[in-house]
C-alpha cells in the first residue's frame, strides 16, 4: 500500500485552478522529488497535504496509509507522522531555538537537540539559547528548521525548495541531513524546480500546471525537464523572469 | 501572620531575595501591605522607611559617586486575599553614581488588592539607574495596580526600566511614568504584559526630550486573549536639539480580546526625530503553523510563540 495517495484532487484558489484532478502515490521509504516550473502548483499541492490554511477547499481525496485526511488538522496530520518545510522558514521574535525544537521533538532532551543542531551544521553551544528570529539568515534557520524536523521523527517529509537560500557549502550537508531522515525511516519528498535536488532522489514526479504530467526515476524525469519544461518556460516570460531571480542567488 | 510566615510566603515567589536574605552586600527592603517587614542597606545608600496609616513611605538616596555593585532587591507583597498596599517612593541618585534595583511584586492570592505606588525618582547628572519589576499575580485576577511615576533625568544619565507582569491575572492596571530627559540623558523604558479574562491594561509611558542629544526609547509588548483590554499610549515630545526617540508598540490579540495602541510623537524642533513603529494582531500564520505542522495543538503552538515574544526585553 502506498503511503500517502492523492485521489482526484483538485483545488481553485481566487478562481483559478491550481491542482488540476491530480492523481498519485507516495511509496514509502523512497526519497522522492516533485519537479516543475515555478508556478506549477507545486507548493500550493504540499501545503494542501499538509492542510494549511486557505488550502482546505478540496476536492477529491488525500489518503495517509488508507485514511483520509480530509477533515484532518494541520495538527492531526503532523501527529499522524506528516510534516512540511517552508520554503521560507518562519521569523520569530523572542522563542528560543531550544525552546522551538524541544516542541518538535519526539524525544525531548537537550543532548538530542544539540546533536539535531550539530547534525545540520549549526553549533549548539552558540545557537540554543537565541531565537528563531530575524538575526539569523535564511540558511541558518532552514537548517533550524530542517534540525527540527530530524527532532520529530516524522514519517514523511515534504521539504518545499530545500536548497533555497543554503549556502553552496552547506548543501551537501543538506543532503546529508535527508540520507539520515531517509535511514531513521522518513520518506523524503522534495518539492523542487532544481536539477540538482532532483540528482538526489530516488524517484520523481514531474508536475506542470497543476497536474502530475510524468513519473519515474530521476534520470527519466530529468531529461524530460530539459528537453520539454525549460523549453517550455522560456516561452512564457513571465516564468522566466522568476526562474532568472531563483538562479541568481 | 508572623514576619517570619509572610517572608516565606513572599520570597517563595523571589529566589534571588532567598537566596541573599542573609547577606549584608545586598541591600535589600521588603514591605508586606504597609508594613515594613525588614530590610538593610549598603555602604553609601541610605534607605529610610515611614510607615504611616495610609501607606509607606520610602526614601531611597545614593551618595555622589558611589556605585552598589549588587543589585538592590525589593519585594512588595500581600500574601492574603485582601489587602491594600501603598507605597510612595522617594529616589535621589546622586551624580557619577550608579545602581540597579530589582523589585517583585508579589500577590499571588489576590481577590480584592490594591497596590498603588507614587514614585518620584530624580537622576543627578552622569548618573545611572536600571530598574527591573516583576509582578507576580493570583489567577483571580482580584487585583487593581497603579503605578505612577515622575522620572526627572539629569545630563548624561541614564534610566532603563523594564516592567513584567506575565504570571497570573492582571487585573486592573493602570501604569503612567513621566520623563524628563535633559542634556545627553537616556530614557529606556519597556513593559511586557500578558491579559486574559476580562483584565483590563493600560499603559501610558511619556518621555519629555528637553536636553540637547536627549533619547528615549518606550518599547511595549502585550498579549491579550478572552475578553481583556488593552491600552497603550504612548508618547515622546522632542523639544531639544538633536534629540532622538523611539515608540514601538506590539499586541497580539486572540479570542475577542482588545488592544489599542495611541503612539503620540510630537517635534518642537528642526533638528529633532521621533519615529513610531505599532503592529497589533493575531498570532502569525506561518509561525502558527510551522509548530503545528511538527504537531502541537493550536493553542500549545500560539502560547509558545506568545511567551517568546513576551520573554524579550
Ligand atoms: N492564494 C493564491 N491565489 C491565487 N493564485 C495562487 C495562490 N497561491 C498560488 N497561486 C498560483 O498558483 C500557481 C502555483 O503556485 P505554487 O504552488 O506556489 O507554484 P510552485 O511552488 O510550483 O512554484 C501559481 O500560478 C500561483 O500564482
Ligand atoms: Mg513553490
Amino acid at each position: 500500500m502506498a503511503l500517502l495517495e492523492v485521489k482526484n484532487l483538485n483545488l481553485e484558489l481566487n478562481g483559478k485552478k491550481i491542482l488540476n484532478n491530480l492523481n498519485f502515490e507516495i511509496w514509502k521509504g523512497y526519497v522522492h522529488a516533485i519537479m516543475g516550473t515555478n508556478g506549477a502548483g507545486k507548493s500550493t499541492l504540499a501545503n494542501t497535504i499538509m492542510g494549511l490554511s486557505g488550502y482546505e477547499n478540496i476536492s477529491g481525496d488525500i489518503l495517509f496509509k488508507g485514511k483520509s485526511l480530509k477533515t484532518k488538522t494541520i495538527s492531526e496530520r503532523a501527529r499522524d507522522g506528516i510534516t512540511l518545510g517552508w520554503q521560507e522558514p518562519a521569523r520569530y521574535e523572542g522563542l528560543k531555538i531550544e525552546d522551538f525544537l524541544n516542541a518538535s521533538a519526539k524525544r525531548k532532551n537537550t543532548e538530542e537537540l544539540k546533536k539535531a543542531l550539530s547534525t545540520v551544521g549549526i553549533k549548539p553551544e552558540d545557537h540554543l539559547n537565541r531565537a528563531v528570529d530575524k538575526t539569523l539568515s535564511g540558511g541558518e534557520r532552514k537548517k533550524i528548521e530542517l534540525a527540527s524536523i530530524l527532532l520529530m521523527e516524522p514519517e514523511i517529509a515534504f521539504l518545499d525548495e530545500p536548497d533555497s537560500g543554503i549556502d553552496i557549502e552547506s548543501i551537501s550537508r543538506i543532503f546529508e541531513v535527508v540520507k539520515i531522515l531517509k535511514e531513521k525511516g522518513t520518506t523524503v519528498v522534495f518539492i523542487t524546480h532544481s536539477l540538482a535536488v532532483l540528482s538526489r532522489a530516488d524517484h520523481a514526479f514531474l508536475m506542470c500546471k497543476g497536474q502530475i504530467v510524468d513519473k519515474g526515476d530521476r534520470q527519466k524525469i530529468k531529461n524530460y525537464f530539459k528537453e520539454e519544461c525549460i523549453e517550455c518556460e522560456i516561452k512564457d516570460p513571465e516564468v522566466k523572469k522568476e526562474e532568472k531571480r531563483t538562479d541568481e542567488r | 501572620m508572623k514576619d517570619n510566615e509572610i517572608k516565606k510566603s513572599l520570597f517563595k515567589y523571589v529566589k534571588d531575595m532567598h537566596a541573599m536574605e542573609n547577606d549584608p552586600r545586598s541591600a535589600k527592603l521588603t514591605i508586606h501591605g504597609n508594613k515594613v517587614i525588614s530590610g538593610n542597606s549598603v555602604k553609601g545608600l541610605t534607605v529610610e522607611s515611614d510607615e504611616k496609616e495610609q501607606g509607606v513611605d520610602i526614601k531611597l538616596e545614593l551618595a555622589d559617586n558611589t556605585k552598589i555593585e549588587k543589585p538592590v532587591l525589593l519585594c512588595f507583597g500581600v500574601i492574603p486575599e485582601n489587602g491594600i498596599q501603598k507605597i510612595n517612593l522617594d529616589v535621589v541618585i546622586g551624580k557619577n553614581s550608579e545602581i540597579s534595583l530589582k523589585a517583585h511584586c508579589v500577590f499571588p492570592n489576590a481577590v480584592d488588592v490594591q497596590h498603588i505606588m507614587n514614585a518620584e525618582i530624580t537622576l543627578r547628572d552622569n548618573a545611572k539607574y536600571k530598574y527591573f519589576e516583576r509582578h507576580i499575580h493570583s489567577p483571580e485576577g482580584g487585583i487593581n495596580v497603579i503605578p505612577k511615576a515622575a522620572i526627572n533625568i539629569g545630563k548624561n544619565a541614564v534610566f532603563s526600566t523594564e516592567f513584567e507582569l506575565i504570571e497570573g491575572r492582571v487585573g486592573n492596571m493602570d501604569i503612567e511614568y513621566i520623563t524628563y530627559v535633559d542634556d545627553y540623558g537616556t530614557a529606556d523604558m519597556s513593559a511586557r504584559v500578558a491579559g486574559s479574562e476580562n483584565d483590563k491594561l493600560k499603559i501610558s509611558e511619556t518621555s519629555f526630550l528637553k536636553g540637547k542629544y536627549s533619547k528615549a526609547a518606550l518599547t511595549t509588548k502585550i498579549a491579550v486573549r478572552d475578553k481583556a483590554k488593552a491600552d497603550v499610549y504612548n508618547k515622546i515630545v522632542a523639544e531639544g536639539d538633536y534629540s532622538r526617540g523611539h515608540v514601538d508598540c506590539k499586541e497580539i490579540i486572540k479570542d475577542i480580546a482588545e488592544a489599542n495602541a495611541v503612539p503620540i510623537v510630537g517635534v518642537k524642533n528642526s533638528t529633532a526625530h521621533v519615529t513610531h513603529e505599532a503592529s497589533i494582531g493575531s498570532v502569525d500564520k506561518k509561525q502558527l503553523e510551522t509548530l503545528m505542522a511538527r504537531g502541537l495543538s493550536e493553542e500549545n503552538a500560539s502560547d509558545l510563540i506568545i511567551r517568546g515574544m513576551l520573554s524579550q526585553t
